[in-house]
């Protein structure tokens, strides 16, 4: 996958947050995210085969202010990264039965790197698609015969930031056919499934009207490879089912829960729209 | 019994059971192009209501997705659809009441929502609760507050 070419680097839009601070200016969607001077991001790029209704994707990044990109730019302004230390601290802390921590198996997170590219996946053993939260869970009960983290949980939010983080760069490349196929077909007919009392699909937002503006909200093309994400209204870290959830509680509907089977599909298939856009994790948003 | 519901009994029974001369969702009747000839209550809208139910997020949250020069004192106006400036001119009033009772009659397929309508969808929700629906899922505007809307639309004349 060829890295974006630009030689526009970090500086310059840093510059033009300053210059641009309290107002709304918007960086130029050919812009290039370098992340603390050296990860260069893939912000943009061709979609891939598989995504029919559009040319080109776009990170969430693209739709930000200048200030809320420039966040993102630098660990040190990046609000989410004190979230990633403290999934260091759990990573090397012992916890449940077996007395073990993620490190006693793992050994550094950096032997995370990649694994983020491929999820949500096929797990064999238990026959159906997983994300990295149900990875880490199995860990936590089988291996550590601990408690499993709530889907919401600080601790599994962190954790996932913590390993999403080890692969920052690399591009998304989650595997759509195989035995995965079925449970990405499940997530595709979610996506343009037109639900609730206003009667909105994903697509109706992020794929009909990306870039403009519904009320407040400048509307992206709700991609995930920044998840999970520091959402400067939350103040917090939040997981894409999390997002999911309330964009479809805003279609008047009913939702489904994170971690539900119809979540997990939906997660599969909005990432395989994201193949070829590096993973931002923990990306900034408002 | 009278056909006509008076503004005042409208108001205080406002959120509450339809009127009996007040046409229930399920009965209105559109044309061939999707405009709806009759008042849903035979009462005359209120414009300045309408205004306000358009700027609404509780309401009809029209500025969502539409610009409306003359509602720039509430903030926000969105661009999934067109600017409404005009909308009076463009359209007749049965035309107006079609396209805000279920423009879906009159533009096949558009992402604007039915505001009066409360059957026919996937997984329903009561109101931003994100739970399911009532059994007697109500509309999202009451008929009054439909006519109100079109009142205030048709005094969107061209310049
Ligand atoms: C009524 C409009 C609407 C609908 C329908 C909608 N969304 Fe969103 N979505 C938004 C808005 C507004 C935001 C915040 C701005 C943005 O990033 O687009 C958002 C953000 C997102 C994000 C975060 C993107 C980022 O980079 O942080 C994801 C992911 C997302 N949506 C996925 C979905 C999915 C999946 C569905 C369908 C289940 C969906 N959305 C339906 C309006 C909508
Ligand atoms: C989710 C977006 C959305 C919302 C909310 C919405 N509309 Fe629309 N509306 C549209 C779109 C898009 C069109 C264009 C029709 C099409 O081609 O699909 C439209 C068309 C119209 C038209 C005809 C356009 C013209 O002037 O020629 C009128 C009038 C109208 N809307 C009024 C309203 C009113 C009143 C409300 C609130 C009660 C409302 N709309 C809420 C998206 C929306």
């Amino acid at each position: 996958m060829a890295l974006a070419t630009s030689t526009k680097i970090a500086l310059g839009l840093a510059l033009a947050g300053g210059v641009a601070a309290g107002t709304t200016a918007w960086a130029d969607e050919d812009d290039i995210l370098v992340i603390n001077g050296e990860t260069e991001i893939i912000t943009k790029t061709d979609a891939p085969a598989h995504v029919e209704g559009l040319d080109t994707i776009r990170s969430g990044w693209t739709f930000r202010t200048v200030e809320t990109q420039s966040l993102q730019m630098d660990d040190f302004d990046n609000p989410a990264m004190i979230f990633v230390d403290q999934g260091i601290d759990s990573w090397n802390a012992a916890d449940g039965a077996a007395g073990k921590s993620c490190a006693d198996c793992h050994e550094d997170p950096e032997s995370m790197t990649g694994l983020r590219t491929k999820l949500p996946k096929w797990n064999e053993a238990a026959g159906e698609v997983w994300t990295m939260e149900m990875y880490i869970n199995a860990c936590r009960t089988e291996r550590m015969e601990a408690e499993p983290w709530g889907w919401k949980s600080q601790p599994m939010l962190n954790m996932t930031a913590l390993i999403g983080n080890q692969s920052r760069g690399l591009p998304m490349a989650v595997e759509i056919d195989g035995p995965a196929q079925a449970t990405w077909e499940q997530g595709k007919e979610m996506y343009y499934t037109r639900y609730g009392q206003l009667e909105l699909s994903c697509a109706n937002c992020h794929e009909d009207n990306y870039d403009n503006y519904i009320r407040a909200d400048h509307l992206s093309q709700g991609q995930t490879n920044g998840f999970p994400v520091y959402r400067l209204k939350q103040a917090n870290l939040i997981a894409a089912h999390n997002r999911f959830k309330g964009c479809i509680r805003d279609t008047r509907a009913e939702t489904y829960s994170e971690g539900s089977p119809e979540f997990v599909a939906l997660e599969l298939y909005v990432a395989s729209r994201g193949n070829g856009l590096s993973v931002e994790t923990p990306a900034v948003r408002n | 019994m009278k056909p006509f519901a008076t503004t005042a009994v409208a108001a205080t029974l406002a959120a509450g059971a339809a009127l009996a001369s007040e046409t229930a969702p399920g009965d209105v009747v559109f044309d061939e192009y999707g405009a709806v000839e009759v008042s849903l209550t035979g009462a005359a809208g209120d414009p300045q209501r309408g205004a306000e139910i358009i700027t609404a997020r509780s309401k009809g949250n029209c500025i969502a997705c539409h610009e409306v020069t003359a509602l720039k004192d509430a903030p926000f106006h969105g661009e999934v659809g067109p600017i409404l400036d005009g909308a009076g001119s463009r359209w007749t009033e049965a035309e107006l009441r079609g396209l805000v009772a279920n423009s879906k009659m009159t533009f096949d397929g558009t992402v604007m929502p039915a505001f009066y309508k409360t059957t026919g969808f996937i997984r329903p929700g009561d109101a931003y609760t994100g739970k399911a629906a009532p059994a007697d899922l109500p509309p999202i505007l009451t008929a009054q507050e439909i006519e109100d809307v079109v009142a205030y639309l048709a005094t969107l004349k061209d310049e």
